[in-house]
């Protein structure tokens, strides 16, 4: 399966087909979900209306752990592999991932103060993030930090890998340790605690944030190849 | 094991004839944890409580300040590229040198915490469990750096990116650290912290070397 995507030229006849879709995906997810979620959704009876700061707040967070794995896979594809759209599809995907991450801890800090009455407690959950949030931006210098681009991946490539440990630990730590955030209510063997009307903005939310980071992902790997063919024709300008 | 004991005698002579390497660090430590009163002002009572994080912070930035040199100066001398042809596996040569590091940094800073403890007016419970905690941590500290120190070989910048990817990493041994010193001084058990500190021990020693030495090919290549 790897093989038939491992062809670049493929991958550009591919995502010039499916980024219009992906598009349109997202912004109608996000414009229904923001207007179901900011308008029609009823305000919580503990929380009041700042229960709305949730359906920015949740699918970001749930967007820097997938973020996460996904580059921890394609990281992996690409050190067992060798594969080249691998290594692009992880670079592409961290500014993505950091921001949504920085998004996720930006917009609970503003859910924090009303409802907590701090900016910021050092709790399991939110500290594990902030982690997150140091991972990324590791990952993004050290991908930097080589005069050689391939040098760059591959060490990335294991840190990314490394940090992986990370993931579980944000993922449970509300149920490890006794936080001061909330458990999950969503993805539960009961199923979900939340009411139908604050779940369908949730998921339309989520949705849209997903495809729109496959979106924004698929156009900077886009934009990778292109930009290597760019240096190729200068490199044999030079030389010819 | 006899090759494995050639490295580690190997890096150890430089080390000692080198010069100043491990002094330095421990330098660093006691200065590092001496700002501390100077910062936040004499009072014995604040001192004393924050002296367990204050030192495990100063040993965390200590232990990382010797790392950059861990592979750094064998990769460009070109002896790394000899050891790794050496009829061993590459993760035998990075317990070495994980070992050498311990040794020449982690050992001087369990021996100067004591002093530390003193200074910042630690109560007397914590020092046995401090110095235990140091004892099974910073071993952990030398293994995770290795995998840093191993991805940052030939990058630009390597100092201060290698505390990028390393303090993260940190986290988790840090809390345990401290959380292990508090229990002892109010008196609750510190055996969970410290066999949770055991269990990172644990698992960072089969997989530090081997995340290191897949590095280090990368860097080899």
């Amino acid at each position: 399966m790897f093989d038939r995507f491992a062809n670049p030229a493929r991958f550009m006849r591919f995502s010039k087909i499916v980024l219009p879709w992906l598009a349109g995906i997202t912004i109608i997810c996000i414009a229904v979900g923001l207007y179901l979620g900011l308008f029609t959704a009823p305000a919580d009876y503990q929380q009041g209306e700042s229960v709305r700061i949730m359906y920015v707040h949740v699918p970001s967070a749930w967007m820097a752990l997938f973020c996460y794995t996904n580059m921890a896979i394609a990281a992996g594809i690409g050190l067992i592999w060798k594969h080249p759209l691998a290594d692009l599809a992880a670079k592409s995907s961290a500014p993505a991932g950091a921001c949504f991450t920085f998004l996720a801890l930006l917009t609970g800090s503003l859910w924090g103060k009303p409802m907590w009455g701090a900016w910021w407690v050092w709790d399991a959950r939110l500290t594990s993030m902030l982690v997150l949030f140091f991972l990324y931006l590791g990952y993004i210098a050290l991908n930097n930090a080589f005069d050689d681009p391939t040098r760059g991946s591959k060490a990335s490539s294991v840190l990314v890998l490394v940090g992986f440990v990370n993931v579980p630990i944000i993922k449970f730590s509300v149920d490890w340790w006794n936080t001061l955030h909330q458990p999950a209510s969503v993805f539960k063997a009961a199923g979900p605690a939340v009411d139908t009307s604050m779940l369908i903005p949730l998921m339309l939310m989520a949705v849209g944030f997903t495809t729109y980071f496959l979106w924004i992902v698929m156009l900077r790997m886009r934009g990778e190849i292109i930009g290597g063919k760019i240096r190729a024709i200068r490199l044999r300008q030079v030389h010819g | 094991m006899t090759r494995f004991m050639h490295i580690v005698r190997r890096d150890l002579y430089l080390a000692l004839r080198q010069g100043m390497d491990s002094a330095m660090v421990v330098m660093f430590f006691v200065l590092a944890v001496v700002l501390f009163p100077f910062g936040v002002g004499p009072e014995a009572n604040i001192l004393a409580r924050i002296a367990s994080g204050v030192i495990w912070v100063a040993a965390l930035l200590a232990s990382m300040l010797s790392l950059e040199r861990l592979f750094q100066t064998d990769f460009e001398d070109g002896s790394l590229e000899l050891l790794s042809l050496a009829p061993m596996t590459l993760e035998v040569i990075v317990l070495a040198k994980v070992t050498t590091h311990w040794l020449t940094t982690g050992l001087p800073l369990i021996a100067a915490a004591p002093l530390l403890a003193v200074l910042m007016n630690m109560n007397i419970d914590g020092f046995g469990t401090l110095i235990l905690a140091l004892a099974i941590g910073t071993p952990t500290l030398s293994l995770l750096g290795s995998v840093g120190a191993a991805l940052i070989l030939g990058s630009r910048r390597g100092g201060v990116l290698l505390s990028l990817l390393i303090l993260p990493l940190y986290i988790p041994l840090l809390i345990f650290g401290v959380s292990a010193v508090d229990s002892a001084i109010s008196g609750f058990a510190v055996r969970p912290q410290l066999m949770i500190m055991g269990g990172f021990l644990v698992a960072t020693l089969p997989l530090c070397p081997w995340a290191a030495s897949a590095a280090l090919r990368q860097a080899l290549e």
